[in-house]
């Protein structure tokens, strides 16, 4: 067994691959976040409660309708996009003229909500969601056998991910979006229904979050609380990447999954806080993240 | 005014009365340190206007170090709560330190994650037990003489930090630091432009907020006589800025009734209504965020002022 | 004005009615503290109360011309949420015995609460050792089984099937650390290694690192020290990770509830010690079926055992005459325990009640043949050997000479 500082290779691979499954929820959970917060200046703090609720979605749908995963794929995030839109037009409209505090604290006491409601009707220990038969089986790598199911996750959150990043730096709608960020008054005075992009937006992000609650039911319990563990995380992950940079959250969040599993082969009881750590870092050094554009 | 005065007298009645009255003490000394807490809370929050996101890590650290100090060497309570309250300070200052750098959303976001690597430290070391928490933490003598083990004699050496932590907090608002921490609050660059070294103000009252809340949770150590991984937290952070937000951030007694409220409504529904406590919080703070946005009190308060003044509309 | 006066006024009586007295006047107040919504909810939880509520109707529902009272409450997996509650019972509810549920680390913190306050403490669900150890009370009693007796029972098992290497994936809070030292020892004690350890969150939604690890040390058996849906999510984990071709998993802990929620295809060979088994004797087997007519699941061994638990402490509170704690607790101590749970079972001087175990193998799908019919007897300890010698370790029970 080749070892690297006494550490077998195996290892070292085996950790680094499951990261990069982790890295890529981070990474697709951050991105919605990013453009949340790039447009509405909005820090979502109920984005975990979000990808809670596709999970649920998914696995409600299987068990009282009878969606197969695949059909889930689409409908769960749709189903949630629009509660999301909902509350944006409900709730967070609301706060917008104010300091941004407040709109982080009606995220934050919707997701108690959510959370407190999830609880209470389905318990707190999770159900689980079974893996789709054409994605069953494992494949092996050689160091270690990786479900079929895993990789399936990484390469849809890289497709997803880079193809949101091209419509938003590369097409006309992510122009129309980009200015709105930049300025929304004028976009506004140039026939553009500018509260409409703003609603589509934010059912946009949370949808990508109920997707990848979709995605993460048949690899964890799905539970009322999957999301608040997550969330904190997936903040810290925006912050380091840079609170407005769609590119900067998707490496953030794939690097630093893959961080994370490195950090479980040398000190593993650490992983939980190596990112907090590195966050605390960035803010103190470079406190616009580091792909970060304000 | 005077009525402001009046209520108080009533309220201090009340809680002096309150063993004669068949409450139960226990409940009432967990209220007490949740509204110390509070309190502490909101002098950051609504005299600094500085939104901390992880002030469960000074109560928590403290209750580690005072339960600590008592069960594994012995000391005396009043030395414990002290060697508490210092950690808490002493921690305060390192966070501040690095938070103060930036603000608003940035700076939550710095107290979030020094609160969860704080957090980390209270699961691994070795003499915090983990998630079994610090079990069996006696109550000791107070100054050698008064047995804390009774519950009423806690209860009213609890009701008297209380009421000193309170007179202290309104004390500090209104002296010439408290206005130029309005300041500073009110206009910054204003009073950079006054010759006020801001960041000096800043993590003074961010160390003031740390030191308080650890006197309330060294207290909280000793009334429940355990102190586990839930006093440091996200969740028990999260549960003081509902607790300030719904009494109202910016008044005095705000923390407090908010504190009241959160605390009868676990302790009354989650009998009766079972797990739907943390929903119906979220639902209240919700409606907080909305519309009560300085709170019931903070609302109270200026309707009050509205009804004094002739308004022209 | 009016409005804030009201609304303080309003407030106060709030508090006043949360905080108030409530007093239950010359009743027998039972309460049950248990994990009733979180990993370990099946194993006891809301059906354990109903088997808590069937004790007390087959006693008569009163003791000493006593009503019986039963409260209960959701621990929530949190040491402070049980002591809290505990301490309220015991000081406004004149609380009589409590029923301590899953958790090991709760389960201790509620012990100091029994020696402080002094009532009797039946510990049902929690497996830690240390709890009639380190951490015994004049009044805990640690009725179904223990870390040790696990340990004595499934250890000692696969290692002489030849499971010589142990590693093991321990769940990171009291529990799981005493069943991995009383399997350690076990191993150790029959020729066996143990190469290390990795520990786990409690309810950690994800496993597969830690199993990475697991497999990385190159050990023989994978020992299990969790319990409740961590056990079951973490054996599907090593399943899907293929750890199960190279590894031998030992199921440290597992209830009836568990192998149903695998099923016997994914558990089948599975090796695990338990102190009540429905499908063992005619009184099981009645009780099993009452038990079913009203749950639709057969009961767990926490289950069987809490029903035992309830109408022993009854029986004794007849026989001394009184609710007094001390007097119980000595009659209780006197007592021969004699129903379908144990035959012949007594109360140690720590607090543990010595009764037969059984070391079960899982059926696989074949050998099933009726729902609930999972496990064939491998062995049947007899008290003393499952729960080993006293230790020495509880100040109330000096080793013997």
């Amino acid at each position: 067994m080749t070892t690297v500082f006494g550490i077998p290779v195996a290892v070292i691979l085996g950790q680094l691959t499951l990261g990069l499954v982790n890295g890529s929820f981070y990474a697709m959970l951050s991105l919605g976040l990013a453009v949340i917060f790039g447009l509405m200046r909005v820090v979502n703090f109920a984005h975990g409660a979000f990808y809670t609720l596709g999970a649920f979605a998914a696995l409600l749908g299987l068990q009282w309708l009878g969606i197969n995963y695949w059909a889930s794929l689409v409908l769960a995030p749709v189903a949630v996009g629009l509660v999301g839109i909902v509350v944006e037009r409900l709730l967070l409209r609301r706060v917008y003229g104010l300091d941004p505090l407040y709109g982080l604290l009606l995220t934050f006491g919707l997701a108690l909500i959510c959370e407190g409601s999830l609880h209470q009707v389905f318990g707190a220990s999770g159900q689980s969601y079974p893996v789709p038969p054409a994605l069953a089986g494992a494949v092996n790598l050689g160091f270690m056998f990786l479900p079929l199911y895993r990789a399936w996750v990484i390469a849809i959150s890289l497709v997803v991910c880079f193809s949101t990043w091209f419509v938003i730096e590369r097409t006309r709608l992510g122009a129309t979006l980009r200015a709105a960020t930049e300025n929304a008054p004028l976009l506004q005075a140039f026939g553009v229904n500018v509260p409409l992009l703003v609603a589509a937006t934010y059912g946009g992000g949370v949808a990508l979050a109920a997707l990848a609650g979709v995605l993460a039911s048949p690899i964890v319990l799905v539970n009322a609380h999957m999301g608040s563990s997550l969330v904190i995380v997936v903040f810290a992950v925006v912050v380091i990447g840079g609170m407005g940079s769609i590119f900067g959250s998707i490496v953030s969040g794939l690097v630093l999954g893959v961080v994370e599993g490195f950090t479980k082969v040398i000190y593993p009881e650490a992983s939980n806080v190596v990112v907090f750590l590195i966050m605390a870092l960035v803010l103190v050094l470079r406190p616009t993240g580091l792909f970060g554009r304000e | 005014m005077r009525l402001t005065t009046v209520l108080y007298a009533l309220l201090g009645l009340f809680a002096l009365c309150v063993p004669l009255l068949g409450i139960y003490p226990v409940f009432m000394m967990q209220l007490l340190c949740v509204a110390m807490f509070a309190c502490a809370f909101n002098l950051l929050l609504g005299f600094g206007r500085m939104l901390s996101f992880g002030h469960a890590a000074f109560f928590g650290s403290a209750a580690y170090a005072t339960g600590w100090l008592v069960t594994a060497h012995e000391w005396g309570p009043g030395a414990a709560i002290l060697a508490g309250v210092a950690v808490a300070a002493l921690l305060g200052l390192a966070v501040g330190m690095l938070a103060i750098r930036r603000q608003g959303i940035y700076f939550a976001m710095i107290t979030l994650a020094l609160a969860q690597l704080v957090y980390f430290v209270c699961l691994e070391a070795p003499f915090t037990g983990g998630e079994n928490g610090l079990q069996g933490v006696p109550r000791g003598e107070l100054l050698g003489f008064l047995p804390l083990k009774s519950d009423l004699v806690l209860y009213y050496v609890v009701l008297a930090v209380f009421v000193a932590v309170y007179l202290f907090i309104h004390r500090v608002v209104h002296s010439p630091f408290g206005q130029v921490l309005k300041a500073i609050r009110e206009n910054e660059p204003r009073a950079t432009s006054l010759g006020y070294e801001i960041n000096r103000y800043k993590l003074l009252a961010f160390v003031l907020s740390a030191t308080l809340a650890g006197l309330a949770g060294s207290l909280k150590a000793l009334v429940f006589g355990f102190v586990t991984l839930t006093d440091v937290d996200q969740s028990t952070s999260g549960e003081v800025i509902l607790m300030t937000l719904l009494g109202g951030t910016g008044t005095f007694f705000g923390p407090v009734l908010g504190a009241a409220v959160v605390v009868t409504l676990r302790q009354y529904l989650s009998d009766l209504v079972g797990g739907w406590v943390i929903a119906i919080i979220g639902v209240i703070f919700v409606a907080c965020v909305l519309s009560f946005r300085s709170g019931v009190v903070g609302e109270l308060a200026a309707w009050q002022l509205r009804r004094q003044k002739p308004s022209p509309h | 004005m009016k409005l804030r006066m009201l609304t303080l006024a309003a407030l106060a009586g709030l508090v006043a009615a949360a905080g108030g007295q409530a007093l239950a006047a010359d009743e027998v107040v039972i309460g049950d503290i248990d994990d009733m919504s979180g990993v370990y909810a099946d194993v006891e939880g809301a059906a354990g109360v109903e088997a808590i509520r069937m004790a007390i109707a087959d006693f008569g529902g009163t003791v000493l011309g006593r009503k019986i009272t039963l409260l209960t409450a959701d621990h929530q997996n949190k040491p402070d949420i049980g002591a809290a509650k505990f301490r309220e019972w015991a000081d406004q509810n004149g609380l009589n015995l409590l029923l301590g549920g899953s958790n090991s680390g709760v389960n201790i913190a509620m012990s100091k609460v029994a020696s402080a306050k002094k009532v009797p403490f039946f510990v049902i669900g929690a497996a830690g050792a240390s709890l009639t150890n380190e951490d015994c009370t004049a009044y805990t009693v640690h009725y179904v089984y223990d870390t040790t007796s696990l340990a004595n029972g499934t250890a000692t098992a696969m290692v002489a099937a030849g499971g010589k290497t142990w590693f093991y994936l321990t769940a990171d809070y009291a529990f799981g650390t005493q069943l991995q030292n009383a399997a350690s020892k076990v191993v150790e004690a029959h020729g066996g290694k143990n190469l290390g350890a990795v520990r786990v969150p409690l309810g950690a939604a994800d496993f597969s690192s830690f199993l990475l690890q697991a497999q990385a040390s190159g050990a023989q058996v994978l020992g299990l020290s969790n319990a409740g849906t961590d056990f079951s999510n973490s054996l599907k984990a090593a399943n899907e990770f293929g750890i199960t071709k190279t590894m031998k998993p030992a199921a440290l802990l597992a209830f009836d509830t568990d192998i149903n929620s695998l099923g016997l295809q994914t558990a089948q060979g599975l090796t695990l010690t338990t102190g009540f088994y429905w499908d063992l004797t005619p009184e099981t087997r009645a009780f099993g079926k009452r038990f079913f007519a009203k749950i639709n699941r057969m009961p767990t061994m926490d289950q069987a055992g809490v029903y035992s638990a309830t109408l022993t402490y009854l029986k004794a509170v007849k026989a001394a005459g009184t609710t007094d704690a001390d007097k119980v607790m000595a009659e209780l101590k006197k007592t021969r325990i004699n129903d379908m749970f144990a035959k012949d079972g007594y109360i140690r001087a720590d607090g543990v009640m010595v009764h037969e175990m059984y070391v079960m193998q899982v059926k696989t799908p074949q050998e099933s043949k009726y729902p609930w019919d999972f496990y064939k007897v491998v062995k049947r300890m007899p008290g003393e050997e499952a729960f080993g010698p006293i230790t020495g370790l509880c100040p109330l029970a000096p080793a013997p000479k």
